[in-house]
């Protein structure tokens, strides 16, 4: 893979993450609403909505990561090429990083809207139970010996096919709707700037991350091998 | 010979042994026995309580015991290498899978007949108000368990931590079945039960089980062969 992928998503993320902030805090609207006599309706959450560009943004990153590590061991377990297995690995082991922000931020939300650390709100469930699925990964992967990369293949393909019955199961909610009607699709103009950049921003930040990953396990693969070979030739003790 | 006759040569091959030395099918069941007795203890144990708290109760057994059942099953096959021998068998693999889980699958059932009427008689839960669905449903998510229980036991197998890996790998891939399992038990003991959610989570189980089924057939032998 090109050197210069990591540097330059790097960059682009470190750029994009200062903007989306500096959109975020300067640019965007505080969001409130009034009931019709006047007051102050139960969903104005001022600063506190600020975290939600950063919660959605996570939240895409680890449900994308889902997918890409589940498509990724289905190519591992039909061609049995390992560099099918780091990308898996790399964007797994990512997204549990990425989903920790997503529970801890949506925890923050909970509180400001729901005034509970924790709710069992279907949408933090269904991101709590993929990113036990992507942790359970993780274990695997680090725990289960010469044929980790086979287990864990199958529990990112088992754990992509469940989403579904995750979804379906955590059926209704009372977080802010998604899809048409939904609030990213109706944000006002000035959050959905703001919005859409600190998205970007931090998909250049994880496509980073997971490329650097994926070089660091090749480069050890490569190690692992030379010394291999080196001690079949004697060369090495 | 079809393959599902040579599934059920697999699975009668397992139950036999299982029946002469009776060993899994015991310890599961004490084991069972001896959580509702925990229960009993841990829970309050008034009318309202019990009914709110013996659906899980019942999976919980279900899923505790099965893995004990799963990962001994299995322990067998390895003691003597005899995994190797069924997988070089000239049968399908797929007859290998299946017989393996439909002997995994009676063994839990098994373990679901004790447990149950054990929560009914020490918690007094009322889960025999419609037995014909409460069986129908714990059918349905033993099956599931079972078949993929054993795909993962199976890839185990010759890993060193697999009595602490196989609960990790199952359990946040299972959360669904359970929690289905869960709402259909409670949509039945509530009053008067909730048919309308018992056929939604059945479907929903049916499904479920049916996917895996498919993938689980799909992935069994890359999976498990090296």
């Amino acid at each position: 893979m090109n050197k210069l992928v990591v540097p330059v998503f790097g960059v682009l993320a470190a750029v994009g993450i200062a903007v989306a902030v500096w959109l975020v805090f300067m640019q965007a609207p505080l969001q409130y609403g009034f009931h019709p006599d006047g007051a102050l309706n139960g969903s104005s959450l001022f600063y506190n909505q600020k975290i939600f560009y950063f919660h959605v943004a996570h939240a895409f990153m680890l449900f994308a990561a889902v997918f890409v590590s589940g498509v990724c061991s289905i190519a591992f377990l039909k061609t049995r090429k390992p560099k099918w297995d780091d990308v898996a690995m790399a964007a797994t082991e990512v997204a549990v990083a990425f989903g920790a922000v997503v529970l801890v931020t949506g925890s923050v939300w909970a509180k400001a809207a729901w005034d509970v650390w924790w709710n069992w709100e279907p949408r933090l469930t269904m991101s709590l139970l993929l990113w036990l699925v992507l942790l359970g990964y993780v274990l695997v992967r680090r725990f289960a010996g010469p044929s980790a990369d086979r287990i864990a293949a199958g529990m990112a393909i088992f754990g992509m096919v469940g989403v579904p019955f995750i979804y379906k199961m955590v059926g209704q909610d009372s977080h802010p709707a998604a899809g048409r009607e939904g609030v990213v699709a109706t944000l006002g103009p000035g959050m959905r700037a703001a919005f859409w950049i600190s998205v970007a921003a931090f998909l250049c930040w994880f496509v980073a991350l997971v490329v650097a990953r994926v070089q660091s396990a090749r480069a050890e693969r490569e190690l692992r091998e030379l010394r291999e070979r080196g001690l079949d030739l004697g060369v090495l003790s | 010979m079809s393959v599902l006759r040579q599934a059920a040569r697999v699975a009668w091959k397992d139950l036999r042994i299982e029946l002469r030395s009776r060993e899994i099918l015991y310890t599961m069941a004490f084991f069972a026995g001896l959580l509702v007795v925990v229960y009993a203890f841990a829970f309050p144990r008034d009318e309202r309580a019990v009914r709110g708290a013996a659906p899980g109760m019942l999976w919980v057994a279900i899923a505790f015991a099965g893995t004990i059942g799963l990962g001994r099953a299995f322990d067998r096959e390895r003691e003597n290498d005899t995994m190797r021998a069924l997988l070089l068998a000239p049968v399908p693999r797929l007859a290998v899978f299946l017989g393996k889980a439909i002997s995994i699958a009676l063994l839990v059932l098994a373990v679901a007949a004790v447990c149950t009427p054990l929560l009914v008689l020490f918690l007094g839960a009322p889960l025999f108000t419609h037995p014909g669905p409460l069986v129908l449903v714990i059918l349905l998510g033993v099956i599931g368990f079972s078949v993929v229980g054993s795909v993962f036991a199976a890839t185990l197998l010759k890993v060193r931590s697999r009595d602490v890996l196989l609960p990790v790998i199952l359990y946040p891939l299972l959360i669904p079945l359970f929690v289905a399992g869960t709402k259909t038990t409670m949509a039945l003991i509530s009053t008067p039960a909730d048919f309308h959610a018992v056929w939604y989570w059945i479907q929903f189980l049916g499904i479920y089980d049916a996917v895996f089924l498919v993938l689980s057939v799909w992935t069994f032998e890359s999976l498990v062969i090296e």
